[in-house]
């Protein structure tokens, strides 16, 4: 490497695979925006790269697996948290991040989220919310808000979305916040909380599609839907998450949930450690 | 009595066991030391005892939430560096089919156990089968092989339990036990040899530093050697079409054949390694009895009983299940007039016996309905393939 090229180097590169870049998301993706604040939390926490596993499913976000460079595997569809739970236990030194998206997490991959979430299963699950299935051309997922356009909804959606941070308090987790991609420096921040504490802990990103999702719907260009945000958005940190419902008018963003409780991994140990004390008395 | 520390790994020893608990045993004497699972009928018995064993062993038990997760589960421990199990049937075995798909797509060793029942669908909970055979070949979308084994006692299914972990760590592939549910629940005698005199093999590691590997390079023998994650190798491992890096290279055809080719290949190529048959009777046998699983002891039954009315007849016993073991059966045509398959389902090894036995006939005596097969009856068609 001469001394301009590695003047030249971004910083944060060291935790790509740069070899992989350019990435395949759209302009105007947010996929991109949060792959920056989570390399961001990385450096700013100084993490171990070499403990940091990134779990991923299938979905434009999945991706995300095989840019950063650690330890990675990019999933069957809707299957990362079921996959990351035999990597934590088997090794519980390791750092659990899993990434994905609102069709792979909730709808296909529903059960395991919520069965995660309520046995605290030490991991830090990111979901890139952009309210429909972008890989595959834009159908409706679990998240389409009602009477949106997508192709397999084209006279307008007539299912009622979850709400994912009420959806994920409900179910166990122990952090849990929102925010869309304009809110990099609150995400990276929440990001790097979530990843200093122990348990199973949901950071919901709302995330702009603007060539499929946006087009459909006449939502504009990405800096439109940005502005959007902008608008529309509202930091209410502590918010009972049955009341942040997103709206075409509000989305209500910040921390909703941040409490402690024992994690899978520590009751095992410590049912662990009984059974060893019961098994050398005897 | 407790246990020392040291014996609990190993229960050296005769036991009167169930099928399931002693392939529990074989598992952690095999060295598993991570555990998914799910209930059903007739497996539940190997989750209960890895539940209560794998504890006292530094080992972890989970419950999942489905077979879909116990299957992601065991592939996720496998890549911290575990020896991983589950155990299912029919329906769980059906669920676990994507899944299984991705360890043959990842190379990641990975232990299946499949107790079969009555199928289709729920079926006969509690009657045994031998209905999934095709199944573990071809229930996952994509050309692979696979390595399965048949147990046929107690005794095997410590035994075949602990050759399942050595075979799939040293070709890194699910490799499945099917057993059928009558020999997961037979209570038979066990002897579990002391730790030193079994053998264990471990899976390949890297013998080159971190910024030199590539998760997916073959050695001569096709089998890559294989990192754990946390340990600064910083794999990505993925299910998509990858290179030798293990990078995505999803629409480059080159990749994609070479791939998918090298994954049936170490199979393929390794076939005579693996494959395993035990024979009796079989010197002088113009009439052979080819069975894996329960029907081979009913066989064993047969074959005397047709020697004692003047009928040359000898059994060759499917120990591998897959790769089929063609070349035995092969050499078996080019002295027995006659096959017979005795089989639990409707017609499934059997049309692989016929392929290999290519002009020898093959009788075939299926068995539908939750009972095993009476050495009387394959005595009966042994009889009439002795006359034909």
């Amino acid at each position: 490497m001469t001394v301009k090229q590695q003047f030249n180097r971004h910083p944060l590169a060291k935790y790509l695979r740069e070899e992989r870049l350019p990435h395949i998301w759209c302009e105007g993706c947010g996929d991109g925006i949060i792959l920056n604040c989570f390399v961001n939390a990385l450096n700013d926490l100084n993490m171990d790269i070499d403990k940091l596993v990134v779990v991923s499913g299938i979905g434009c976000i999945g991706r995300i697996a095989g840019y950063i460079k650690c330890d990675s595997f990019h999933t069957t569809h809707g299957r990362p948290i079921a996959l990351a739970t035999g990597i934590k236990l088997a090794n519980p030194k390791l750092t659990i991040s899993v990434i994905s998206g609102d069709g792979d997490l909730f709808a296909i991959g529903g059960n395991h989220f919520i069965h995660a979430a309520r046995r605290n299963m030490d991991m830090t699950v990111i979901c890139s919310n952009n309210f429909n299935y972008g890989m595959t051309g834009g159908q409706f997922g679990p998240t389409t808000p009602l009477n949106s356009y997508t192709t397999t909804t084209p006279y307008g959606s007539i299912e009622h979305p979850f709400n994912l941070v009420h959806l994920a308090a409900a179910a166990g987790a122990i952090y849990v916040a929102r925010w869309t991609v304009l809110h990099a420096k609150e995400l990276t921040m929440s990001i790097k909380k979530a990843l200093q504490k122990s348990g199973f802990k949901f950071i919901e990103v709302i995330s702009p599609c603007p060539e499929i999702f946006g087009r459909r719907n006449k939502l504009g260009r990405a800096v439109d839907i940005m502005e959007l945000y902008r608008k529309i958005s509202e930091t209410i940190h502590g918010c009972d998450p049955a009341k942040t419902e997103i709206t075409d008018k509000r989305i209500i963003v910040g921390e909703f949930v941040d409490i402690e409780k024992p994690t899978y991994d520590e009751l095992l140990q410590k049912q662990f450690a009984e059974v060893q004390k019961e098994l050398t008395r005897g | 009595m407790r246990r020392k520390k040291k014996e609990r790994r190993v229960l050296t020893g005769t036991h009167f066991m169930n099928g399931d608990v002693a392939c529990a045993e074989g598992a952690i004497a095999a060295g598993c030391r991570f555990f998914a699972g799910y209930p059903i009928t007739p497996a539940t018995e190997i989750t209960e005892r890895m539940a209560r064993r794998l504890i006292e062993v530094g080992g972890t038990y989970i419950q999942m939430e489905d077979e879909l997760a116990s299957m992601a589960a065991i592939i996720g421990a496998s890549w911290a560096g575990a020896k991983s199990m589950t155990a299912t049937s029919g329906p769980g075995f059906s669920l676990m089919q994507e899944n299984i798909g991705l360890a043959v797509m990842t190379e990641t060793p990975c232990i299946v156990v499949d107790i079969m029942r009555g199928a289709p669908s729920t079926g006969q909970p509690t009657e045994g089968a031998q209905q999934d055979v095709m199944q573990s070949k071809w229930g996952s979308h994509g050309d692979y092989e696979i390595i399965a084994l048949a147990p046929a006692s107690v005794q095997d299914m410590f035994e075949l339990t602990i050759e399942c972990f050595n075979l799939s760590e040293t070709y890194r592939s699910p490799t499945f036990l099917l057993a059928d549910g009558f020999t997961g629940h037979l209570w038979e005698r066990v002897v579990i040899p002391p730790p030193e005199e079994i053998k264990i093999v471990e899976r390949k590691k890297p013998s080159v530093p971190p910024n030199e590997y590539q998760p997916f390079k073959p050695d001569d023998d096709l089998v890559p050697p294989m990192a754990s994650f946390g340990e600064g190798y910083r794999v990505h491992v993925t299910g998509l079409t990858h290179d030798e890096r293990g990078y995505p290279t999803t629409i480059d055809p080159k990749t994609q054949f070479e791939l998918v080719k090298r994954l049936c290949d170490k199979i393929r190529k390794n076939a005579d390694k693996i494959t395993r048959t035990y024979e009796f009777m079989l010197e002088d046998a113009e009439v052979a009895i080819i069975a894996y699983g329960i029907p081979s002891r009913a066989s064993v039954k047969a074959v005397k009983d047709a020697r004692d009315s003047g009928i040359k007849a000898g059994l060759l016993r499917l120990i591998t299940v897959w790769p089929f073991p063609e070349k035995q059966v092969e050499e078996l045509t080019n002295h027995v007039k006659a096959i017979v398959v005795p089989e639990m389902n409707y017609g499934q090894i059997v049309k692989e016996v016929e392929r290999a036995a290519k002009e020898t006939p093959v009788h075939f005596l299926p068995k539908l309905g939750g009972e095993p097969h009476k050495p009387s009856e394959i005595l009966k068609i042994m009889r009439r393939a002795s006359k034909s």
